[in-house]
């Protein structure tokens, strides 16, 4: 970023109002965004490696290099490597990545900054429908596909989208948008307990486990459906930058620059909407993710421009869920903890500082 | 039509919901010139802004921009020549001024909405407009009302529109930032040949800085016109239905009520000396009657308004017999009498006898006596 810096006599510690900052600040800034995208990528990296090292089969670092390079290893181990923990780490990158994504894409719809698909119900209706068809179609022996997980967490979470949006045309306060939220949210995951527990195929017993939220038994045919999704969806959000940073500052100023508003709100919904899905498709659902990682990007970035916002929410989600994940494994070993609860505990404090600080700047 | 307009409509009808609230608006405006409108609350005036911005859909007739229907118009190319500065308050998150600023250059910039050299020279050309290169990198949230409203002045100036539409662009401003804030715009329209579009509630403002009027009430517009037109007291207290109060279209002010009843003191004043025995008195609510003014008087125009009974002379002319005649009878019933007047001259000699009257009935009293 080329910035001039207007000439001025001499230094001075007062500001004039009429005159630009003698620093504008861009450099600095410029570094941050760097250092920001080094420093969590690094994170990804040494979490990355933690987590293939980590779990109840003991491999030296050596070994694992050996055995992801293809050059060596038992078959025991390469197989624990690559089919258990290689395709759940890659489920973590990259649904961790579509969670905040999806966060942030409803933030920025809302105008609110705890909005987010698991305080919204949103992940709860997709959990419900994936709930339901599962057992429909275990019940006539057939296994449900990927793909057909992913629709039917879509149709899940449309449903409970347009609950939110008939809400949100009613109270225009957030407060409550939220409580109703909530509220969907306790009904769905209600009627999917029940389910779930009076469904008596063997089979289902892994649905309990997928209900309350986990990264485990990922298949590399899940990882490549949940990429090609995530992925695309993604990059889509990172097109739609410049729209939503006319957003930011409110419907009318946006449809004044030439936003088209309404086309624009339906993309940003159904973008949230395929993320989340995709999301709790895989690995059920997984809490406020979307609402904590968004806020800390942003203030370790110092920034809300979508078009630096959108990978580092991307590369933040990862980061935070890999993370989440190794603890879940990991703790309370060989007892595995559900996502969701190690999310919420890191998730849930930042979610109540966000509120105490509005609260204040009111 | 002989004369196409920069900015014209036609039967311009706007509501909400499909539900007409003002019909058949006629707006002809050319570029430099601005257009007020001023009304009671609630009257429609952000719903017309709102339907020439396009904001709400209009519910008949068309809106001109440049000749060319509004409606046909795409968002860009609209964004490129209207911009606007809206009353609901944003809260954009960890954003700067310049931030704010720059969001302008949205229909100019590319796909990803990166800013050029050019776009930058730009925001930094809109923030020194509006004074405000300083602020360039404060957070937005944290700057004052008065400072808000000029970084989104600048933020409309830098898309480089032909017309702004300002919604109450002043509410919410002390005395000082309200004259800052439109004498940037004045000067804008003056250099940049913009045309502008507000409404406005401080009708002493809208006087001063509108080259036309728009009023707006009940149904239809009530009337259109310059603020010579406009400004007469009695058109502006029924615009706004005033019920207490008045409008004083020499001073450009308002007033409260004059406190009612039989006269209790007399003033004899004269060449402005009047005015502030007037306000103290109607302050503490003694009813007073003054005299005897020429209707030219300073005094005159304001007793009017604020006094009980004025004993008044005809513009030009001393002091006749019988004014004089009836401010001696009015002052007579009347239990004190102040003087503020000090100058006699030709034209107010019987002034003079007046006060001679007062001291010698005993009822002449000095300001500090009251």
């Amino acid at each position: 970023m080329a910035q001039q810096v207007p000439a001025q006599q001499e230094p001075q510690t007062q500001q004039k109002p009429g005159q630009f900052p003698e620093k504008d600040g861009s450099r600095r800034r410029t570094l941050r965004y760097g250092v920001s995208f080094v420093i969590l990528s690094a994170l990804l990296a040494v979490l990355f490696v933690w987590n293939v090292n980590s779990g109840s089969v003991d491999l030296t670092v050596r070994e694992i290099f050996e055995i992801l390079t293809g050059r060596g290893g038992d078959e025991t181990s390469v197989n624990i490597i690559w089919q258990i923990r290689l395709p759940r780490i890659l489920a973590a990158v990259i649904l961790g990545g579509a969670l905040s994504v999806s966060g942030f894409l409803l933030q920025t719809f809302f105008h609110n900054p705890i909005a987010g698909p698991f305080v919204l119900g949103i992940s709860s209706g997709a959990k419900l429908v994936v709930a339901l068809s599962m057992i429909f179609l275990l019940g006539r022996g057939i296994t449900a596909s990927s793909t057909v997980m992913v629709l039917a967490a879509f149709f899940g979470s449309m449903i409970s989208m347009g609950f939110v949006l008939a809400v949100s045309r009613k109270v225009r306060q957030m407060s409550m948008l939220v409580i109703c939220g909530v509220m969907i949210s306790y009904i769905c995951s209600a009627v999917t307990d029940f389910v779930v527990t009076f469904a008596d195929d063997s089979n289902i017993v892994n649905l309990h486990n997928w209900s309350l939220g986990s990264f485990s038994g990922t298949t590399w045919n899940n990882v490549a459906v949940m990429a090609a999704i995530v992925f695309l969806a993604v990059l889509l959000t990172f097109l739609l930058s410049k729209p939503i940073g006319a957003y930011q500052l409110g419907e009318d100023y946006a449809r004044n620059l030439g936003v088209n508003v309404r086309v624009f709100r339906v993309c940003l919904i159904l973008l949230s909407s395929i993320l989340s899905a995709c999301v709790t498709a895989f690995a059920g659902p997984v809490s406020f993710v979307g609402i904590a990682v968004p806020h800390l990007v942003k203030n370790i970035w110092k920034t809300s421009k979508p078009i630096l916002v959108v990978p580092a929410c991307f590369l933040g989600g990862a980061v935070f869920c890999l993370f989440c994940d190794l603890i879940a494994r990991t703790v309370f070993a060989p007892t595995e903890l559900s996502i969701s609860s190690v999310t919420a505990i890191f998730g849930a404090p930042v979610v109540i500082f966000i509120m105490i600080r509005r609260r204040k700047a009111a | 039509m002989a004369k196409k307009f920069f900015f014209y409509t036609e039967e311009m009808t706007v509501g909400y919901d499909g539900r007409p609230l003002i019909r058949d608006i006629r707006i002809e405006l050319e570029r430099g010139e601005i257009l007020t409108l001023i009304g009671p609350n609630g009257a429609g005036k952000s719903t017309i802004l709102k339907s020439i911005t396009r904001q709400l859909k209009l519910l008949g007739g068309c809106v001109y921009l440049d000749g060319q229907q509004m409606q046909q118009m795409t968002g860009r190319e609209i964004a490129r020549r209207l911009a606007v500065v809206l009353t609901e308050r944003i809260r954009p998150e960890l954003m700067t001024c310049e931030d704010v600023v720059a969001t302008g250059r949205y229909p100019y910039t590319g796909n990803l909405g990166l800013l050029g050299a050019e776009d930058r020279a730009k925001v930094r050309a809109a923030l020194q407009t509006v004074h405000a290169a300083g602020l360039s990198q404060r957070d937005f949230n944290a700057v004052s009302d008065g400072q808000r409203q000029r970084i989104l002045l600048a933020r409309a100036i830098c898309q480089e529109p032909e017309l702004i539409v300002l919604d109450e662009p002043t509410s919410f401003l002390d005395v000082r930032h309200k004259l800052e804030f439109l004498e940037i715009l004045k000067h804008m329209v003056r250099e940049r040949h913009v045309a502008v579009i507000m409404s406005l509630h401080e009708l002493d403002l809208a006087q001063k800085i509108s080259d036309q009027l728009l009023c707006v009430k009940g149904e239809y517009i009530e009337r259109h016109g310059t603020p010579e037109e406009i400004f007469t007291s009695d058109y502006i207290c029924g615009l706004y239905d005033m019920e207490a109060g008045s409008y004083n279209a020499a001073f450009g002010c308002v007033e409260l009520p004059p406190t009612k009843g039989a006269p209790e003191v007399f003033v004899i004043a004269g060449g402005g000396s009047g005015i502030p025995v007037y306000r103290r008195l109607q302050r503490e609510g003694i009813p007073f009657a003054t005299g005897v003014l020429q209707e030219n008087d300073i005094d005159c125009l304001a007793a009017c308004d604020l006094a009980a009974e004025v004993v008044k002379e005809r513009a030009f002319e001393p002091v006749g017999e019988e004014a004089y005649a009836l401010a001696l009878s009015k002052m007579r019933q009347c239990r004190r009498v102040l003087c503020p007047l000090q100058t006699f001259g030709a034209m107010n000699r019987r002034n003079e006898e007046l006060r001679q009257e007062a001291r010698k009935a005993g009822i002449l009293v000095s300001d500090s006596e009251l």
